[in-house]
């Protein structure tokens, strides 16, 4: 018996029960918590449903009516493209900033010098009551309010901000930039600082300049974390909240070019009570989000898919040698 | 740069100070952007303080860069203030995100600590499940979750604030990458055979080792929960048990002109600052944990 497979067989199976033992508490919340009330949800967008005036509406089965309705009575496509909207203009300058600030953090020649400063000043608003942090633009940019006082002193025209729909839009988009652009930015150093330093010297010796490096070295090389940051980002993007509603009010204005989809989800729930339309609702977000989790989850894997078949090459290469 | 040919010399000579030259600007550049950029993070903060220690009468002429004098008598106003009960919010905000943090990281771990340790032959389906669901946003199933606590009348109390935090697929898959590095399966051996139980091992042994990822996602989870708007507005009806972001909103959605402006700075205030404190006092650490979190090794 000096084969030490049987024994670490036999522990195997002694043990195993301990792996489902203290598996419990989480699948037994995650099923309680979201998984029935998911399936309640699905089950609520095939009815109509809903409260007018001191009058309940339904429960009345109506199959997909309210997945057609959402989009032609509902104006969900208004409230998509809003998101969309919002989202981008947030997350373009976002990625662009960070990406430039990684590439100069980690540049050993450019040797900046109080990185720590910079680096806990630009992630602090990253930790900022969301709510809190729109509320205190809403009080600074409000008319006759702090900036707007200050543009005067500055003999500049005031504005309106948040009565001009790209007023609003460009607030929503800042408070979101200075909010992700410092994480982002810590997220893709360390992908830089993980790419094996001898590539760099590499291509610098081949005497290639630094644009050219970081378009054929850099970039390629960050790919999986810079694709995780573009799906995670849509996702927290898909879900954008707080900020909107507390600087409009919850009501999207102006002209409602600033409701985004969790928003409408809210007023469903509250204001309109309006369950059918919710649940269908919250089916689309599901399946939107779904996608997005999927690619996020082929993204971390992609490495080791990658790293098993670089070794079976070298293996099979080493057959043909 | 070792030494070349001397007819080489004169030329790497020259190319050495116009890329000296460029580093130079290009150093200049990386300074002003980040120092404009820091600005931008730091003003707003700044004037918060600011307009939080001037009276509403000063607040309202206009935009001042010095701070005022009120700072003790808009605090004074703000805890009396019986609309807006601060101190009750701040304490319900404090249990309901210390709750969420122990929960949410003493669970993820024992999961993480399930599938990094057992093998058994639902293993692999079960990482890959919460891999899967990770991503999945709470939204998506509010509105049965809110039916079902209406249901059981658990609306208007913290368990569906708290509870749900057990299952937290993202701080599982952090603590799961801590273990890979961290917990080699040999101390678990090890215990085994001083006869240790398998649950005494879990919170004896292998919790103190992950002591770092603990701290670094407590922190996280407590940050997020005090932070969170959505659901809370959505379970929390009474004024007693409001956190702070649903009084935020509730200053937001009265006819809020009419406040004390002093009052609503300092409420903002109020609500941002003792997180900002914390994290200055940990902020290497917590960068660190960021840059941890979210690169795959």
């Amino acid at each position: 018996m000096q084969h030490n497979e049987i024994p670490a067989r036999h522990k195997s199976v002694s043990y195993a029960k301990w792996g489902y033992i203290f598996l419990i508490p989480f699948f037994l919340s995650f099923c309680i918590f979201t998984i029935i009330p998911l399936g309640r949800t699905f089950y609520y967008s095939t009815f109509e449903y809903f409260r007018s005036g001191l009058k309940t509406i339904g429960p009345t089965p109506v199959g997909l009516r309210n997945f057609v309705e959402i989009f032609s009575k509902a104006d969900l496509g208004k409230y998509l493209w809003n998101t969309l909207w919002l989202w981008l203009l947030g997350f373009i300058p976002q990625i662009i900033v960070s990406l430039v600030l990684a590439v100069w953090f980690t540049d050993t020649r450019l040797h900046l010098r109080g990185q720590g400063f910079f680096k806990t000043v630009i992630y602090m608003p990253n930790l900022i009551m969301a709510s809190a942090f729109s509320m205190l633009f809403f009080a600074l940019f409000s008319d006759g309010g702090p900036i707007n006082s200050a543009m005067e002193m500055l003999r500049m025209q005031p504005y309106s901000f948040l009565r001009n729909v790209a007023g609003t839009r460009g607030l929503i988009a800042l408070m979101n930039f200075l909010m992700w652009f410092g994480n982002t930015t810590i997220v893709l150093m360390a992908a830089i600082m993980g790419i094996d330093t001898n590539l760099f010297e590499a291509a610098e010796i081949d005497g290639t300049n630094a644009w050219t490096t970081f378009w054929h070295v850099t970039i390629p090389l960050i790919k999986p974390v810079l694709s995780y940051t573009l799906i995670t980002s849509m996702i927290g993007g898909l879900q954008m909240f707080d900020v909107p509603q507390i600087l409009t009010n919850g009501n999207g204005n102006p002209n409602r070019s600033c409701m985004t989809i969790i928003m409408l989800l809210n007023n469903y729930m509250g204001k309109s009570k309006n369950y059918g339309y919710g649940g269908a609702l919250s089916v689309i977000l599901f399946v939107i989000t779904s996608v997005l989790g999927l690619l996020v989850y082929y993204v971390l894997n992609t490495d080791e898919r990658e790293e098993r078949k670089l070794e079976k090459r070298s293996r099979m290469g080493g057959v043909q040698l | 740069m070792t030494g070349n040919t001397t007819a080489a010399a004169p030329v790497r000579h020259r190319q050495w100070t116009r890329a000296r030259v460029l580093l130079l600007l290009k150093r200049i550049l990386a300074y002003t952007v980040l120092i404009l950029l820091s600005f931008l993070c730091l003003f707003f903060f700044y004037l918060l303080l600011v307009n939080a220690s001037r009276n509403h009468g000063d607040i309202q002429t206009g935009f001042s860069p010095v701070p005022g004098a009120f700072f003790g008598k808009n605090w004074e106003t703000l805890m009396s203030s019986t609309e807006l009960p601060v101190w009750r919010g701040m304490f319900n905000s404090l249990l309901v995100s210390g709750c969420v943090a122990l929960l949410s990281t003493y669970f993820s771990a024992l999961t993480a600590y399930a599938i990094h340790t057992y093998q058994f032959r639902l293993r692999n389906f079960a990482f890959k499940f919460i891999l899967l669901v990770m991503m999945v946003p709470s939204q998506v199933s509010v509105l049965g979750f809110v039916e079902m606590m209406n249901d059981w009348q658990w609306t208007d109390s913290f368990m569906p604030l708290i509870l749900p935090s057990i299952a937290a697929p993202a701080v599982f898959f952090f603590m799961k990458q801590y273990m890979d590095s961290a917990l080699p399966l040999a101390i678990v051996e090890a215990a085994r055979i001083d006869g240790s139980p398998e649950f005494t091992t879990f919170n004896m042994i292998v919790l103190p080792i992950i002591k770092p990822a603990l701290a670094v996602q407590a922190i996280f989870t407590f940050v997020s929960s005090w932070n969170n708007y959505f659901t809370p507005a959505l379970i929390i009806k009474t004024k007693e048990l409001k956190t702070l972001p649903i009084l935020i909103a509730q200053l937001r959605s009265s006819d809020w002109l009419k406040f004390d402006l002093g009052q609503v700075y300092m409420m903002i205030a109020l609500s941002i600052l003792p997180v900002i404190a914390v994290y200055l006092c940990l902020s290497k650490f917590i960068i660190r944990g960021v840059a941890v979190g979210s690169v795959k090794e």
